[in-house]
């Protein structure tokens, strides 16, 4: 096989993955728009005042969020990259876990922490203060924080850690004063993340499913996702699902187009953490604000995993282990989050490929480099249509096919998969890349093709990333409720969904143990996979 | 073997820097340094990439601890002090400007690191604009800058400063030929008018031509400690040392 061969079997392939992912996406929704005769009336649809309120909420919830969660998010990045003690890694590490967590099992835990009854609620009790209402936007806001603060903070960090070395030097050895340092050296790396952090959280926000859902619920806090879920489950309304349905791809069509305009990849370039080394003059007073302001930001992201913990432990944890439908529902989500996992991976790495083939190939024509964006485009619009909504659309279209129980599983399968690929994308994307900057030409100039090329030049630069990615998609795929929500039954039940159902019967005890074997799972998964292929690689050099 | 074992305080004027068995571990490979420089000197450091003399650089202006032996600047253990404390300026290969300020702000700074900057302070900072030849760049900001011009404002801020040791970690390595002579020319012509006695000068180089010009001294560094040191002239002639030699590809070969 030549080089030329190579390449065209790559770029096919990952056109044909690509468009497998879109044809999944849109495929469900677009039938039901031209085929059938249930287009909706979006004009009327939009002056409904329940309709604008709802898409008023989630606006305002996925702004307020991301205010919040960007501007504690700013000094806490600034304390940790700043303040040198033992601890740091842990912590860095610690503010990853978030996105680890299922979802479900964060929001239960915000019940935990500052519900009626939790911690907070207890503490504020005592000193004669009303008890917390953690139902509606207060506690919606809460769990955003939760989720995205600490991802906001990482981001943040990450841009500080790229500052040059001589700008740390420079500043030591001039002696800048602490504001000073701010505004020459740190707000600067902060401005250029700024843009894309926030847009990323929004988004994440705007789309956020799992704890509108849980924290949220009637008619003053329900967002467009929960809306179209209740219009399908509970109301059976298709007509008004549908219309919900474009409505929100639109919304999130607009806001990645700004996410776009506002900072490029936002979700790119997570740094290590803190590698810098910096010459900040000591200052007890400083040391001791951040040292607060450290402490404050762990707690608020450590206490939600500690609640899981205590609480999970109290419950019946040998009797749920024993219990038939929990052992079904755990099995039944490996298997769901394995398949959908290695999906994932599969259909990302043939798009990845396909476009670094196009970016070195010989010919540099237009419609190679539009074949290029439209590839890259592909895998973000990913983000445009979320779980709920990819679900309804096949929900109502294989209602007219098929028994869609019977195709549940499948769904499932593909809706995560489908999922996964937006963050596989930037995980691994930047590190082939880079491999093919480096080696492309080598590769070029001695012919490398098919699985030789495969073998010493894609895999050894993707496999570490492509660990990671396979990581995320499992935990993501694992604890994801979205797509299970509209097409769980008594048949097809995954963990989450047993969650939700105990959650949902008042099964405190049960939900709380439940929470704690979901939460292991995800984040042993995360671990064992990730240090797995890290070994892998040790023991074959 | 001079500078192998300095004593600081033996000598007549203090030495401006001396590196008294300073130990680093960098990575795999250890270091130890031994080296003095005496007021007024200009040293180069050469020697092969990773011999250390970038890391003796850190050491010496403090962005590095030594995990053993003292550092003294003009008769002062300054082993404990922060870079800000010791009476030197550095300046790097790039990165010597603050890109969100303006060249007069970027010198500014080496006179106060306030935000205020005072009637006479500002007459300061246009003197030393003008005696690098950048009269009038005060405005502009260092990306609207060649590479030449913004080291040019680097060394206004430096010599600004007025700290009598100036570390120069390849400040010119980047720019071509004629333009890194102009720059030490520049250099030599700050330094004979910055007063008496002129600031003494440690400078690392890949270019041993840099050296012959303008250095009375030349270390060669190896492995993690100085492997010789010598007058310009035999060291770069290769006479003084086998390995020195051997490194500028003057040694006969074998065979």
């Amino acid at each position: 096989m030549n080089t030329r061969t190579d390449r065209r079997i790559r770029i096919g392939a990952g056109i044909i993955a690509a468009l497998l992912a879109l044809g999944f996406l849109l495929g469900g929704i677009l039938v039901l728009l031209v085929a059938t005769d249930q287009a909706p009336d979006v004009v009327a649809l939009l002056g409904d005042p329940y309709v604008r309120s709802i898409l008023g909420f989630t606006l305002t919830q996925a702004g307020l969020s991301t205010l919040f969660s960007v501007i504690l998010a700013i000094p806490l990045a600034l304390a940790l990259h700043r303040a040198r003690f033992p601890g740091k890694r842990p912590i860095l590490r610690l503010f990853l876990l978030p996105q680890a967590l299922p979802v479900l099992v964060g929001a239960l835990a915000v019940i935990t922490i500052w519900g009626r009854n939790g911690i907070v609620s207890d503490a504020l009790a005592f000193l004669g203060l009303p008890r917390l209402e953690v139902y509606g936007l207060s506690g919606i806001l809460i769990a955003h924080v939760f989720f995205n603060m600490p991802l906001a903070a990482r981001l943040f960090v990450a841009a500080l850690d790229r500052i040059p070395a001589e700008r740390w030097k420079l500043s030591g050895q001039l002696a800048l004063p602490p504001l000073t340092v701010l505004a020459t050296v740190e707000w600067p790396a902060l401005r250029t993340a700024l843009p894309g952090a926030a847009a990323l959280v929004f988004m994440l926000c705007v789309t956020s499913f799992t704890i509108v859902l849980v924290l949220g619920g009637g008619p003053a806090a329900t967002t467009l996702e929960v809306a179209v879920y209740q219009a399908l489950r509970y109301d059976f309304d298709p007509g008004r699902a549908i219309g919900l349905s474009a409505i929100q791809i639109v919304l999130t069509a607009l806001v990645l187009l700004s996410t776009f305009l506002l900072g490029r990849d936002p979700a790119g370039g997570f740094g290590t953490g803190a590698a810098a080394r910096r010459f900040d003059a000591q200052s007890p007073v400083r040391a001791g604000f951040d040292g607060l302001v450290v402490l404050c930001g762990t707690l608020f992201v450590a206490s939600p995993f500690a609640a899981i913990l205590v609480s999970g432990l109290a419950a019946d944890l040998y009797r749920l282990a024993g219990d038939a439908a929990v052992l079904e529902a755990a099995l039944t989500s490996l298997c769901v989050a394995g398949a959908a996992a290695s999906l994932s991976v599969v259909l990302s790495a043939l798009v990845l490929m396909a476009i670094e083939a196009l970016r070195f190939g010989d010919r540099k024509g237009p419609v190679r480099r539009s074949l290029r964006i439209g590839l890259e485009t592909a895998t973000s619009l990913v983000l445009v249509v979320s779980p709920v909504i990819v679900g309804a659309g096949w929900f109502l279209l294989l209602r007219n096919v098929t028994d869609v129980l019977a195709a549940a599983p499948y769904v499932v399968v593909a809706t995560n998969a489908v999922m996964a690929m937006p963050f596989i994308v930037r995980i691994v994307g930047p590190a082939l890349s880079e491999a093919s900057d480096e080696t492309g030409r080598l590769a070029e100039s001695l012919g490398l093709a098919g699985l030789a090329r495969l073998a010493f030049v894609d895999w050894p630069a993707m496999r570490r990333p492509l660990a990671l990615a396979f990581a995320f998609a499992l935990a993501l795929s694992f604890g994801d409720l979205g797509a299970i929500a509209l097409f769980g039954s008594n048949d097809f039940v995954t963990l989450p969904y047993l969650l939700l159902q105990r959650m949902g019967s008042y099964r405190s005890a049960d939900a709380a143990g439940l929470a704690l074997i979901l939460a292991l799972i995800t984040i042993v998964l995360m671990g064992f996979v990730e240090r797995g292929f890290a070994g892998r690689r040790e023991a074959g050099t | 073997m001079t500078g192998r074992q300095p004593n600081p305080a033996s000598e007549a004027a203090p030495a401006a820097l001396v590196l008294d068995g300073v130990r680093f571990a960098h990575g795999e490979m250890p270091m130890r340094f031994d080296l003095a420089v005496e007021a007024g000197e200009w040293l180069a450091l050469i020697g092969p990439s990773g011999a250390g003399k970038s890391t003796l650089l850190d050491l010496a202006a403090g962005f590095l601890r030594p995990t053993a032996g003292r550092i003294f600047m003009a008769g002062r253990d300054v082993t404990g002090l922060s870079p800000a404390e010791r009476p030197l300026s550095m300046l790097f290969q790039e990165n010597n400007l603050f890109p969100g300020l303006d060249v007069f702000r970027n010198v500014a700074l080496g006179l106060s690191p306030r935000h205020r900057v005072s009637k006479a302070d500002r007459k300061r900072v246009e003197a030393a604009l003008a005696a690098v030849g950048l009269e009038g760049y005060g405005r502009r900001r260092p990306a609207e800058m060649s590479g030449g011009e913004r080291q040019r404002v680097a060394l206004a801020r430096a010599f600004l400063r007025r700290r009598p040791l100036i570390l120069l970690d390849e400040p010119f390595a980047a720019l071509g030929p004629a333009l890194r002579r102009d720059m030490l020319a520049l250099l030599a012509r700050l330094r004979r008018e910055g007063g008496e006695p002129p600031a003494t000068v440690v400078m690392v180089t890949h270019h041993p031509e840099d050296a012959a010009r303008d250095a009375d001294r030349v270390a060669y560094l190896e492995a993690g400690s100085v492997a010789a040191i010598g007058a310009t002239g035999p060291m770069l002639s290769g006479q003084a040392d086998a390995r020195v030699a051997r490194y500028l590809g003057l040694a006969e070969r074998p065979g």
